[in-house]
């Protein structure tokens, strides 16, 4: 006769079946049973953080710079209403992640208990799926469906509600092999048709451009991006959420495109004829007006593993549904087998052309000034790493800067909130890297807007000996905000001066970092050499930067990508 | 779709979370008791249509889903509806409910309550056949719908 376990504690053996060894949560009433069972084992190590966003935030860098499954454990209640920011965040980046939620008793649901909310519904908008388990022999199979779920397909957050009696409630464990489900099977092969048409297409091209979107870094297919760019000699532009998905260093790179994207990756997008898109969607930051993207003619190749992605915001000519990994595989097979080239002379005319544009020197900026440009740090940072950091941002001006000034050769290296726009995301990020690579360097790019919003995870990072690198771009302002405000609502800078800020070494070192203020431009370096040496520290880099410095390029909302404003 | 708690509701949160219509919506199980089917009827451009049904593929309790109006098809639904029925009235709402081939089910010396079924149109054509005067009270289940002939939605 098998022992039975209590929900609890298959709750934990199901973790330590799919290897998880690292989860992050905040106990609570609902979730008392399954952390007992937390504490008498030591596989699964929990991360306590300071508030429920901050764990899933954790967990979503955890798995981004991992190409794991992020796990957060919250209680019922405030607990889930917290973490919903994460969850939401972690879906529109379609990030691997199971969340495990904690309910009131199954008894209890419905009567307005304390710290009872519908988890399930309110979820439901931002999660791939959801699960509530009214009854714990069904526990074990939810669980492995949800992790089946959220890392198959185009990723994306699941979350199990789990009643606090279910969780006492005793049943056998059995952890399934495996799961079937008719309703789910995501596609993983493109059709070979499909891709074949591609493969024809892409050799009649006079302008080609490929486009790779965060779905190349998802399915682990940077070598195969950078293989098929490199047969063909094309240029490749990646999106904000594709960095690192084509070594940025390369003359083949024209950076990133999109609002604030580069001069020649957003012309070349603009007037390419032949358009290859990899794992990317269109969206608003990336084209702009698609009406006036339309108005040049260019045929489109669409690989995605989402079909509801394609002909989406833009008509596609060849649509290819399948996972990009796979799909560029076959088509550099393709390309491989057959003899033909595109017309090189055409080509060679194309580069050309992209070369004048990149002559523009769009991101160029002055070198001379004497308060800090907060260009020149990051500049500075991507010279000391070596260009070998994990990078995570919140979100605004030093987003951007980061993400234009960090040149990312590998993928998984650039953790950002690309579609949801989360501040606050940066510094939890940055935990889950930093505990998914513990030998890493993690520096978390930041202003003092968005820091300030889960500051609290100081705490965080001192209890587990987080070594972060904090590089706080302050410049008094919310910096994109403030910019929106001088370009499009006359210089009225409503609400977006931030008076009386903390003295952020004072704080750091209150949580028992280190921190520094650095004002001058050239103390910029050897702060930052002096940071990274302090291997076990956490270091808060206060830089104060220049108040009025905005981001360039800049495509104005509802514009098209070749109406730029530039510096 | 799978006959799950909760598979409804996400249905209808995707229609108003990305701003589409539901005209209207009709759902029970089928013979199978794991699986219910759903029959939603929604207006859009070929662009909006094609985005409606690749959203609802998405959601993992759908199993299956097809577009009638690509083929040949057959839509009914149901409509109880209640009138006044006096004097004169009577015999000539007993002849119109005999000619839309309706039934009364249910009856006072004031009122008929009649059933009828068939697609949207016909049944708007006997409300107004009757005369929204007359009309007391009406529930209608939304429409139903079957491909004509061998074309069968099959799991």
């Amino acid at each position: 006769m098998s022992v039975e376990l209590t929900g609890a504690e298959i709750t934990i053996r199901c973790l330590q079946e799919e290897g998880v060894q690292c989860i992050f949560g905040y106990p609570g009433g609902a979730v008392l049973f399954i952390y007992d069972e937390l504490f008498k084992q030591d596989k699964v190590r929990h991360i306590l953080v300071r508030h429920e966003q901050a764990a899933v935030h954790a967990a979503d860098g955890y798995a981004r710079s991992s190409d794991k499954v992020g796990v957060a454990l919250v209680t019922s209640g405030p607990g889930v209403t917290n973490a919903v920011t994460g969850i939401a965040t972690a879906y529109m980046d379609s990030i691997p992640m199971v969340v495990i939620s904690g309910q009131v008793p199954t008894s209890a649901i419905g009567l307005d208990a304390f710290q009872e909310v519908d988890t399930v519904g309110i979820t439901r908008p931002c999660v791939k799926h959801n699960f509530l388990v009214k009854d714990v022999t069904e526990l074990a199979e939810t669980i492995k469906k949800a992790f089946y779920i959220a890392s198959t397909g185009r990723p994306g957050p699941v979350l199990v509600d789990i009643p606090k009696d279910v969780s006492q409630q005793k049943t056998k464990f059995v952890y399934p092999d495996k799961v079937t489900m008719r309703s789910y099977n995501p596609v993983v092969k493109g059709h070979s048709r499909q891709i074949k048409k591609a493969a024809e297409l892409i050799l009649t091209a006079k302008r080609p451009m490929i486009y790779a979107g965060g779905g190349v870094i998802l399915s682990n297919a940077a070598p195969q991006l950078t293989e098929l760019t490199q047969l063909l000699n094309f240029p490749c532009t990646n999106t904000l959420m594709g960095l690192g998905g084509y070594p940025a260093t390369d003359k083949q790179s024209l950076g990133m495109l999109g609002m604030h994207g580069t001069y020649e990756a957003n012309m070349a997008m603009q007037y390419c004829d032949v358009l290859v898109a990899v794992g990317a969607r269109f969206d608003d930051r990336v084209i702009g007006n698609p009406k006036h993207f339309s108005n040049e003619n260019r045929k489109i190749i669409h690989i995605d593993i989402d079909p509801s992605s394609i002909s989406k915001r833009v008509k596609v000519d060849v649509p290819i549904v399948g996972d990009v990994l796979d799909v560029l595989k076959e088509l550099i097979k393709l390309l491989k087998a057959g003899k033909e080239k595109p017309d090189q002379a055409a080509l060679k005319e194309w580069w050309k052309q992209i070369e004048l544009w990149r002559e523009r020197d769009c991101l160029k900026f002055n070198r001379d000034s004497e308060i800090i440009k907060p260009q020149m740090v990051i500049e500075k940072l991507f010279n000391i790493t070596k260009g070998d950091a994990f990078i995570t941002s919140d979100v605004g001006q030093h987003q951007m800067w980061a993400a234009q000034f960090y040149k990312f050769d590998k993928p998984r290296r650039w953790i950002n909130s690309g579609g949801l726009g989360t501040m606050g995301f940066g510094m939890p990020a940055a935990m889950g890297v930093q505990l998914a690579n513990p030998k890493g360097k993690v520096a978390c790019v930041t202003g003092e807007a968005s820091i300030q919003m889960c500051i609290q995870e100081l705490s965080t990072c001192k209890q587990y000996k987080l070594p972060l690198k904090i590089i706080n771009l302050n410049n008094r302002y919310m910096g994109m905000v403030r910019q929106w405000q001088e370009f499009f609502h006359g210089n009225r800078y409503a609400e977006s001066y931030m008076n009386a800020l903390p003295d952020f070494v004072k704080l750091a070192e209150s949580y028992g970092h280190v921190g520094m203020k650095i004002e001058r431009p050239e103390d910029v370096e050897g702060a930052l050499k002096e940071a990274f040496k302090l291997k076990d520290q956490l270091v808060f880099m206060d830089f104060i930067t220049d108040q009025t410095e905005n981001v360039f390029p800049m495509v104005p909302g509802g514009k098209g990508l070749s109406e730029m404003i530039l510096v | 779709m799978e006959n799950e708690a909760g598979a409804l509701s996400r249905v209808a949160g995707l229609f108003s979370a990305r701003g589409y219509n539901i005209e209207s919506l009709s759902v029970a199980p089928t013979e199978d008791p794991t699986l219910s089917r759903m029959t939603l009827v929604t207006v859009g451009s070929d662009e909006v249509v094609e985005q409606v049904t690749k959203q609802l593929n998405k959601l993992i309790e759908v199993v299956k889903i097809i577009d009638l109006n690509d083929g040949s098809h057959i839509e009914r639904e149901l409509m109880l509806v209640k009138v006044r029925a006096v004097g004169a009235d009577r015999e000539e709402i007993k002849r119109l409910v005999e000619i839309f081939r309706g039934c009364i089910i249910d009856v006072t010396d004031k009122s008929y309550t009649i059933e009828l079924t068939g697609t949207s149109s016909k049944l708007d054509a006997f409300l107004e056949a009757v005369g929204c005067s007359a009309v007391l009270e009406t529930v209608r289940t939304g429409a139903s719908g079957i491909g004509r002939g061998e074309w069968i939605l099959k799991v």
